[in-house]
């Protein structure tokens, strides 16, 4: 069988990251969003774990969860986030203040993140050199070390080159609307990549690009994977570049898991109904044209009015009356694979 | 793939399609160059059928969509249109007052479900506003129109009192296809009407859209980026690379085997949807070059890994290598390009 990602050895190394039924809600004054509802899954050095589903699904809350950038009113309601760090110890983050230094030298050296819109995560009054440059002092001042202006532009300047920026020394001191988006979404992933951190989040980082500039960084990152070992969590809507990047997959719907497991087994044997009406309903470049696609029948509910029971059920072409009023279990339905269905088990939440 | 009627003259002839828009510096603001979004575009639409307009960010398909609907005014060309008692005008060059009449027949769906309906007004008017525009003015003519339109694209009718804030991305673009609906249009722009929405969203958009062409025998120029959508949809598919067409084709024939590298290029980027697939290498290099100062040549050579000598110096015509296909490369027939 051939993998995009070839599968990584499990169980030798000890995970780096363990999320544990993460619960994340929202108060508002309509009342509280369940954004995330029990998510778990681990992250081991050198894998890449995607995590994919619609607008509203918690993917990208899940993600500001483990860098603990939640916004008010929302907050971690439970669950832990175990952190293993370079020394071995496990941390764990839901434990430390969000604003402390403890989180604050994790952010950035430990978890790094490349955000979607790299035209707003970049300031336009500063060169996207001095910023990447100022993170490089400040978190060598963090662990301890000095480090000169000139030394840091050097760094910059290596890892300009090693994402497949040409002309380094001028790219470095441009602004970063001057930048094309490819060219910038590298700037992104070099500052991410400026601390040499264990884990990179990448949230949607080539939604807003186009297909051949996303071809480049995404062969980028699976270069980076090779050459530095680091573990990446990918966040996407596109079942293409999951099927091409990740080895493990987490696909979720309305703030819970309803599947999870290796890629293969999620593309080839998916277990749960969603998984199975999503993976129908892509177009493809291969199937019958100009013929009605499988759908998903509905539309996404807004999250104040989610349904009792099974989140899907309202959708599922499989929904059985018990669907309505009990919430599946997530349970392990094959190996290493996992969906909270009622087709599968019994099980349902208490 | 559905039958294309034949008729005498195409419904509409896009001929040499230019837009330059001017790049003014300094103080006096002196016009020193122009950005040649479309520089050149010729292609014809049949009645009842769908032409899929494809490119990158910046190759000129939506502006050249909007010099069709006369949005904006082209710089030069031609857009001749084929009138429903059979004669036909150039849409290009006909001043303002003269348009009105064209203006019902020929219809816009737009991208952003969001920002594209009139938050203060209901249903009713968002969608009877082209009919008010249209000189219908009684409005219970109008509430019974509005009702039809939106059965006709599976909403109920009773949502015509509400606004826009209460439905979800996918029922917005319903709305707005039952708008771009409501004059009996004969040829429909949709710019990108499915890259907002979610997946499972956009498949049931995907298949109103057909669904609705079918019965009112509508004709669709389909732009979009995304090459999957654009094969599902269109029964011919024209590329778009730095404000030129660079292939024309059925999209069978385009995709079983193109004939230009840069489409054969945009078909390996796209990832595919099956971990067994190996990922594509050869992903294309450098950048989309700027449209206002293009390399000389085939705007391609400079990115195209079989450029040879020639392409630098001549710029390649588009010219029919298959029936029905055109491409705009020197080497189209030796070259062998792996398609999807």
């Amino acid at each position: 069988m051939v993998c995009a990602m070839p599968p990584i050895p499990i169980a030798i190394e000890p995970p780096l990251l363990q999320v544990k039924d993460l619960r994340v809600t929202f108060g508002l004054d309509e009342g509280v969003v369940r954004a995330v509802d029990g998510t778990s899954f681990d992250v081991r050095p050198g894998e890449v774990v995607g995590i994919v589903g619609e607008s509203g699904c918690g993917k990208s809350v899940t993600m500001r969860a483990i860098l603990q950038l939640v916004d008010r009113p929302g907050r971690i309601a439970s669950g832990t986030i175990l952190y293993r760090d370079r020394n071995g110890a496990e941390i764990n983050l839901t434990n430390l203040s969000p604003r402390g230094p403890e989180m604050r030298a994790i952010r950035g050296a430990e978890i790094a993140l490349i955000p979607q819109e790299p035209m707003a995560a970049f300031s336009p009054v500063h060169t996207v050199g001095s910023q990447i440059i100022e993170a490089i002092m400040l978190h060598a001042g963090q662990s301890g070390r000095r480090i000169t202006k000139a030394e840091a532009r050097e760094i910059t300047i290596g890892l300009f080159r090693d994402v497949g920026i040409s002309i380094p020394e001028q790219r470095i001191d441009s602004y970063s609307w001057q930048l094309s988006g490819g060219l910038r979404q590298r700037a992104m992933i070099a500052m991410a990549l400026s601390c040499q951190p264990r884990l990179l989040i990448a949230d949607e980082p080539t939604t807003a690009i186009d297909v051949t500039t996303q071809a480049q960084v995404l062969e980028l990152l699976r270069e980076l994977r090779r050459k530095y070992n680091t573990a990446i969590i990918f966040i996407t809507h596109d079942l293409g570049v999951i099927a091409q990047m990740t080895s493990y997959v987490v696909v979720m719907y309305l703030g819970r898991v309803m599947e999870q497991g290796p890629v293969d087994q999620i593309f080839h044997s998916p277990k749960h109904p969603y998984t199975r009406a999503l993976l129908r309903s892509i177009p493809s470049l291969y199937g019958e044209t100009r013929t009605a696609l499988p759908v998903i029948a509905g539309s996404l509910p807004h999250p104040f009015n989610r349904p009792a029971g099974c989140p899907f059920h309202p959708r599922c072409p499989e929904a059985m009356a018990r669907c309505a009023v009990a919430q599946p279990v997530l349970l392990p339905v094959g190996d290493n694979q996992a969906a909270a269905c009622f087709l599968h088990h019994e099980e349902a939440e208490a | 793939m559905s039958e294309v009627p034949l008729f005498d003259a195409p419904l509409l002839q896009v001929r040499g399609l230019q837009k330059f828009f001017p790049i003014a510096k300094g103080f006096m603001q002196r016009v020193t160059g122009h950005v040649r979004a479309v520089d050149g575009v010729d292609f014809t639409l049949n009645e009842g059928e769908t032409l899929g307009l494809v490119g990158e960010s910046g190759c000129g398909k939506t502006t050249a969509s909007r010099c069709i609907l006369r949005a904006i005014d082209p710089t030069g060309g031609q857009v001749l249109y084929r009138t429903r008692d059979g004669r036909v005008v150039d849409l290009a060059s006909l001043p303002q007052r003269e348009l009105a009449p064209f203006r019902a027949e020929i219809q816009m769906i737009f991208q952003d479900p969001f920002g594209s309906l009139n938050p203060r007004m209901t249903l009713l008017d968002n969608v009877g506003e082209p009919l008010l525009v249209g000189g219908m003015r009684s409005r219970s003519e109008r509430t019974d129109r509005v009702a039809e339109l939106l059965k006709l694209v599976g909403l109920r009718p009773e949502f015509m009192h509400r606004f826009p804030h209460a439905f979800s991305g996918g029922q917005r673009q319903r709305i707005g296809i039952a708008r771009a609906l409501s004059t009996n249009p004969r040829l429909v722009v949709a710019d990108e009407p499915v890259s907002a929405l979610d997946v499972s969203v956009q498949a049931q958009v995907l298949n109103l859209l057909l669904e609705l062409q079918e019965r009112l025998k509508l004709t669709f120029l389909f732009v979009a980026h995304d090459l999957s959508v654009v094969r599902h949809i269109s029964d011919r598919v024209a590329v778009m690379y730095v404000g030129q067409l660079v292939e024309v084709a059925p999209t069978a024939s385009l995709f079983s085997r193109p004939r230009h590298p840069y489409t054969a290029a945009l078909m390996r980027a796209v990832p595919v949807p099956d971990p067994r697939v190996p990922p594509a290498d050869g992903a294309l290099r450098g950048e989309v070059p700027s449209p206002a100062n293009p390399p000389s040549g085939c705007y391609f050579h400079p990115r195209c890994r079989f450029a040879q000598a020639k392409c630098a110096t001549e710029t390649p015509p588009l010219r029919e290598v298959a029936p029905g296909h055109m491409t705009r490369c020197h080497f189209a027939d030796e070259l062998t390009l792996a398609g999807a």
